[in-house]
C-alpha cells in the first residue's frame, strides 16, 4: 500500500445538502482512530454510523487517522462512499468497499423498453435519489457528467457506485452518464459490475467514440465475468455529431436509443436556443431519420424550464410529431406531461382497438384480408395499431383485457 | 413534585397532579364526561364603567395597572398576529419593568417572536406558559429550564379548559386591527388586519378584566363586532401591536417539492376513489404546501367532474377563496385567515364566515363543527403502527409545535395524515410515538410517497379500495419499509422529568413530554 497525501475531504454538508456528509480525514502515524461525529441524528444512529466508519478503516488497513464526519442525515451507503472517496485520496487501493446488492436493484431490463421519460439526477446529490425512482420515470440517468463540478468527479463515482448497489430506483431503468474521453472510459468500472442498463455516452461525434466505450466496457465484462447485456445511448451534441448520426446508431448492436442534446448543438452552432426551435430543426429531423433508420429509438433533448409545464407539453407534441419516442426530464414534475404527451390519445386508440379487433375477428374466421367496414386493412398496418395498444396497455390508458368489452 | 403516576387509557403513564392542580388520565375518547356545572365569571355593573362608552386608557401599562396586575396571575393573549406579534412581548415588557413576578402566560399559541419571552422565563417574571409552544420557547422548555409544567391545549380544548374553570384568566389582552373605545373589535380592517378574532372570544367572555389594544381605533361604532365591548373592561390606542408582513404573510405557497406533491396527489386520488369528493361535500386542510397542494389537486377533480362542496373549514387562503369565487365551494366557515387574500374575501363575501373555537371545536358543547366535516387533512411529526399520532414533539424528543386545531379535527369524518415515510433519515412511521396527540382510533389513513395505509377499523374504506392502482400497504409494512431505508433507530433516552402535560380535547391528561438530556 502506498501513502501520497496525508490529508483528505470528501462530500458536502450544509442546510441545501439533506441527506449527505462531509468527511475530513488525516492519516496520523500512531493514536488509533479518533473519530468526531456531528449529526443531527447522532441520537438515533450515531453508534451505528462510529461502527460503519470505523469497518471502512480497517477493510482498508487504515489503523492511525482523525476522521471529522458531518452528517446531515446521510444513509449508509452516502456515508460509506464519502469514507471510500477520502480515503482513496490519500490511500492507494484496488479494494473497494461494498454493500450486498439490496433485492430491489436485481431487475434487468429489455432492449425494446419504452424510453418516454429519462431524469437526470445529479452523480454527487445522493439525495435527489433518494425518491427519483418514485415519480416513475421510465428511467433514471445518474449523471457523472455534467451535473458534476469538475472537482467532485471523483468522489461522484463513489455514490453512482453505491446508489447502483443500495437506493432503489422502483423499477426504472437503470442509466449512467459517463463523462467524455478517459475519465469516462475510468468511469466504467464504477458502474459496469454494479448492474447498469444502459451507459449514455455524452457528445458522441464518430464510431469511434462508441467502439472506445464498447471495448472498455468489454473488458471489464470479461474481467468480472458479466453476461448480461449492457445498453448505450449515444447522445449527439455538435454540428458533426449529426451529420454522422446514422453511422453513429448503427455503430453497435447494443445502442438502444440515442439522444440529442440541443443545449451544446445550439451552441456548437453559435446560436441562441429558442422555445420554436428553428435553429435546430434540420438536425433534430435528421437525427430522427438517423434512429429510425437504424431502428434505434429517438430521444429528444431536455426541456429546460421546469416551471412551465404548458410550455414543455406543446413541445413534446411537436417532439412526437416529428418522430421522437421520449425526452429527457429535469425534474420529476415534468414526468406525467412526457408520458401524456407521448402516450396514445383516445382517438388514436379507438382507432387502433377498431382495426386489431377486426384483425382477431378475420383470423378467427380465418380469413386472410383484414377489413374494416368497406376499408382494406394492410399488414403493417396491424402491426402498427398492435404496437398503438400495446403501448397504451404498458401505461394504463388501456386494460388488458379490452376485448372483453369491446364491442359490446 | 408529582403525586402518582397511572397508566392512561393509552397505556402511557401521566401524573394526577400537575402544578399542584389535579389532572385527569386520558379514559378514552368520549368517555369523560364531566357532571359540574361550567365557569363563570363575575358579574358587572354598568355603575363601575363610564357611561358614554369610552373605556379608553392613555396606555398599556395604565390599563394593565387598572386591571390589577400582580404576581402569580394568569395573562392571556392571542396568535392572530402569528409571528408578527407585538403585544404579547409588549405586555411581558411592562410586567417587567414593575417587577412583577411567576406570571403564567396562557398564548394561544406561540410562533418563533416569542423568543424575546426567554430572559422573562429565566429571571422568573414569567413562571409557566400553558398554551401551544413554537419554536424556540418549546426548545427552551424541553431543555427542563421553565420553572413550571407546560400545558399544552387544542385550540377546542382552550375554550373548554376556560368554561370548564380549569383555567382561570385574571388579565387577557386581545390585539385587534380595528376597534372603538368601548372595545367592540375585530381583525378585518386596519394595518394589522389578521382576518378574524375568534382565539379570543373565550377570554372575552371569561377572564376577569379584558383590554383591547388596537392600533386603529375607530369612532364608535366598529362594525363588525368580533369582540363584543360589552365584555371589555379597557381600550388602549397603540402605534403598532403587529408587523403586517409577518401577520399575513401572502405568500403561503403550493409546494413545488415534487416529493410532497405526489403525496398530495396520491391524497386528493384516495378521496377521489372513496367517494369522498363527492355533491356537497365538506373538507378542512391546512396552510402548509403539501395541504394547499391537495387543495389545488381537489379543484382539478371538481372542475372536471362538475362537483360543489357545501363548505370547506379554513385556514383561509387565496387558493381557498379562488375556489369560493369560482362557485367550487359555497361557503369557508374560516378559523384563521392566512393571507391577504383570506382577509379581503372574509371582507367582502357573505358567504366567507369567521368562526370560533366555539363553534367549531369545543367539546363541552351540544355538538360542534368539526364533526360535519367529511374530510380532515392534517399533518404530524410521527404516527404509530396503532395509528396514535404526534403533532408536538419530534422524535429527538424536542417540544416544537403546538397541537392547533389538530386534536379537534380528529373527530372530522375521514382523517388523512399526508406526511413523508421519513425525515432526512428519521423515520416517520414508527413502532411508538414519542408523544401522542391523537388517538389511533380517530385516525383513519396515512398518505406516504412510498404507499397508504388504512386504519383497519376503517373496513368500509378498504372494500372500496379492493383493487384500486394506489399503492395501498399495511402500516407495518410502511414501518418497515422506513427502516428498510433509513436503517432501525436506538430508542432514545429522556429524562424521567416531566416538562409538558398534553391534554385531550376534554381536559384529561393524554401524554407528558419529558425532558431531553
Amino acid at each position: 500500500m502506498k501513502r501520497g497525501e496525508q490529508s483528505s475531504v470528501s462530500g458536502n454538508c450544509d442546510s441545501k445538502n439533506r441527506g449527505d456528509c462531509l468527511i475530513s480525514m488525516e492519516l496520523k502515524s500512531s493514536g488509533g482512530i479518533c473519530l468526531e461525529l456531528e449529526s443531527k441524528v447522532k441520537v438515533f444512529y450515531g453508534k451505528s454510523i462510529e461502527k460503519l466508519v470505523r469497518s471502512i478503516l480497517a477493510f482498508f488497513s487504515i489503523e492511525n487517522a482523525r476522521v471529522v464526519l458531518k452528517d446531515n442525515g446521510a444513509l449508509p451507503y452516502v456515508i460509506a462512499a464519502r469514507m471510500e472517496a477520502a480515503i482513496k485520496q490519500i490511500v492507494t487501493s484496488k479494494k473497494e468497499f461494498l454493500f450486498d446488492f439490496i433485492p430491489d436493484n436485481l431487475y434487468t431490463s429489455k432492449k425494446d423498453k419504452f424510453r418516454f421519460s429519462r431524469l437526470y439526477l445529479p452523480g454527487n446529490n445522493p439525495y435527489m435519489m433518494l425518491n427519483a425512482g418514485l415519480h416513475q420515470p421510465n428511467g433514471i440517468i445518474l449523471d457523472l457528467e455534467d451535473a458534476v463540478a469538475i472537482s467532485k468527479k471523483k468522489e461522484a463515482r463513489y455514490i453512482v457506485r453505491n446508489a447502483l448497489r443500495s437506493q432503489s430506483f422502483y423499477g426504472a431503468e437503470r442509466m449512467v452518464r459517463i463523462n467524455q474521453g478517459d475519465l469516462g472510459i475510468q468511469d466504467l468500472t464504477f458502474i459496469v459490475p454494479h448492474n447498469v442498463h444502459v451507459i449514455l455516452i455524452p457528445k458522441c461525434e464518430s464510431k469511434s467514440d462508441i467502439c472506445r466505450v464498447e471495448q472498455g466496457i468489454d473488458i471489464i465484462k470479461k474481467e468480472e465475468n458479466i453476461f448480461r447485456d449492457i445498453f448505450l445511448m449515444p447522445i449527439i451534441e455538435s454540428a458533426l455529431g449529426i451529420e454522422n448520426a446514422y453511422e453513429i446508431a448503427s455503430s453497435s448492436q447494443n445502442i438502444v436509443a440515442m439522444a440529442i442534446g440541443l443545449e451544446d448543438y445550439t451552441a456548437d452552432l453559435g446560436v441562441q436556443r429558442t422555445n420554436s426551435a428553428e435553429e435546430s430543426l434540420y438536425a433534430r429531423m435528421r437525427f430522427v431519420n438517423a434512429c429510425h433508420a437504424a431502428k434505434v429509438q429517438a430521444i429528444d433533448s431536455v426541456f429546460s424550464d421546469v416551471g412551465d409545464v404548458e410550455a414543455l407539453a406543446e413541445n413534446v407534441k411537436r417532439s412526437k410529431a416529428l418522430g421522437f419516442q421520449g425526452m429527457g426530464c429535469i425534474h420529476p414534475r415534468q414526468i406525467a406531461v412526457i408520458h401524456k404527451g407521448f402516450m396514445p390519445n383516445s382517438e388514436e386508440i379507438e382507432k387502433a382497438k377498431k382495426i386489431v379487433n377486426a384483425f382477431y375477428e378475420a383470423e378467427r374466421e380465418g380469413l386472410a384480408v383484414v377489413s374494416v367496414g368497406t376499408k382494406m386493412v394492410d399488414p403493417p398496418v396491424v402491426k402498427r395499431q398492435i404496437k398503438v395498444l400495446e403501448l397504451a396497455i404498458n401505461l394504463g390508458a388501456l386494460s388488458k383485457d379490452w376485448r372483453n368489452d369491446y364491442g359490446c | 413534585m408529582v403525586a402518582k403516576w397511572v397508566k392512561n387509557a393509552l397505556g402511557r403513564m401521566v401524573p394526577t397532579e400537575i402544578n399542584g392542580q389535579d389532572s385527569i388520565p386520558f379514559m378514552g375518547v368520549g368517555k369523560f364526561k364531566p357532571q359540574k356545572r361550567k365557569y363563570n365569571c363575575k358579574i358587572p355593573s354598568n355603575a363601575d364603567y363610564p357611561l358614554d362608552g369610552n373605556k379608553k386608557v392613555k396606555d398599556l401599562k395604565e390599563a394593565l395597572q387598572k386591571s390589577g396586575l400582580a404576581n402569580g396571575m394568569r395573562i392571556s393573549t392571542h396568535h392572530h398576529f402569528r409571528d408578527g406579534d407585538l403585544l404579547a412581548n409588549k405586555v411581558f415588557d411592562i410586567a417587567h419593568e414593575m417587577g412583577i413576578k411567576d406570571l403564567i402566560w396562557f398564548p394561544s399559541a406561540s410562533f418563533p417572536c416569542h423568543a424575546h419571552l426567554i430572559p422573562y422565563l429565566e429571571d422568573g417574571t414569567i413562571a409557566r406558559i400553558e398554551g401551544s409552544m413554537n419554536g424556540p420557547l418549546g426548545k427552551y422548555c424541553s431543555e427542563g429550564k421553565m420553572k413550571g409544567v407546560a400545558i399544552l391545549r387544542s385550540h377546542g380544548g382552550r375554550y373548554q379548559a376556560v368554561q370548564d374553570g380549569e383555567v382561570h384568566i385574571d388579565i387577557s389582552i386581545i390585539g385587534a386591527s380595528s376597534a372603538d373605545c368601548f372595545g367592540n373589535a375585530n381583525g378585518l380592517n386596519g394595518d394589522s388586519a389578521s382576518g378574524l378574532l375568534g382565539f379570543a372570544l373565550v377570554d372575552s367572555q371569561f377572564a376577569d378584566k379584558v383590554i383591547v389594544a388596537t392600533d386603529n381605533m375607530l369612532t364608535f361604532p366598529c362594525v363588525p363586532w368580533q369582540i363584543q365591548g360589552n365584555f371589555v373592561d379597557f381600550t388602549v390606542e397603540m402605534e403598532s401591536i403587529g408587523i403586517p408582513e409577518k401577520i399575513v404573510s401572502g405568500t403561503t405557497q403550493i409546494t413545488k417539492s415534487p416529493d410532497r406533491l405526489l403525496i398530495a396527489e396520491l391524497t386528493a386520488r384516495l378521496c377521489e376513489e372513496v367517494g369522498i369528493i363527492k355533491e356537497g361535500f365538506s373538507f378542512q386542510a391546512g396552510a402548509g404546501g403539501t395541504s394547499l397542494a391537495i387543495g389545488e389537486f381537489f379543484r382539478k377533480i371538481m372542475k372536471e367532474k362538475g362537483i360543489k362542496a357545501r363548505f370547506a373549514r379554513g385556514g383561509s387562503n387565496k387558493y381557498l377563496v379562488k375556489m369560493l369565487e369560482e362557485g367550487l365551494i359555497e361557503y369557508i366557515l374560516d378559523g384563521q385567515t392566512f393571507d391577504l387574500e383570506g382577509v379581503r374575501s372574509m371582507r367582502e363575501n357573505p358567504n366567507h364566515v369567521w368562526t370560533s373555537p366555539f363553534t367549531s371545536y369545543n367539546y363541552h358543547s351540544k355538538g360542534n363543527f368539526a364533526g360535519m366535516v367529511d374530510v380532515a387533512i392534517l399533518g404530524a411529526t410521527e404516527v404509530d403502527v396503532n395509528f396514535n399520532a404526534n403533532v408536538v414533539t419530534h422524535s429527538d424528543g424536542y417540544l416544537l409545535h403546538g397541537i392547533g386545531g389538530w386534536q379537534n379535527c380528529l373527530f372530522s369524518k375521514t382523517v388523512i395524515l399526508p406526511i413523508p415515510l421519513f425525515r432526512n433519515r428519521i423515520p416517520v412511521v414508527r413502532k411508538e410515538v414519542t408523544t401522542i396527540c391523537g388517538p389511533g382510533e380517530l385516525i383513519d389513513v396515512i398518505v406516504t410517497e412510498r404507499g397508504i395505509a388504512i386504519n383497519p377499523l376503517r373496513k368500509d374504506l378498504l372494500r372500496k379500495l379492493k383493487g384500486s392502482s394506489l399503492p395501498i400497504k399495511s402500516i407495518q409494512a410502511l414501518k418497515k419499509e422506513a427502516e428498510a431505508i433509513c436503517g432501525v433507530m436506538d430508542e432514545l433516552v429522556l429524562s424521567d422529568e416531566i416538562v409538558a402535560a398534553i391534554k385531550w380535547v376534554d381536559g384529561t391528561i393524554i401524554d407528558v413530554v419529558r425532558k431531553v438530556v
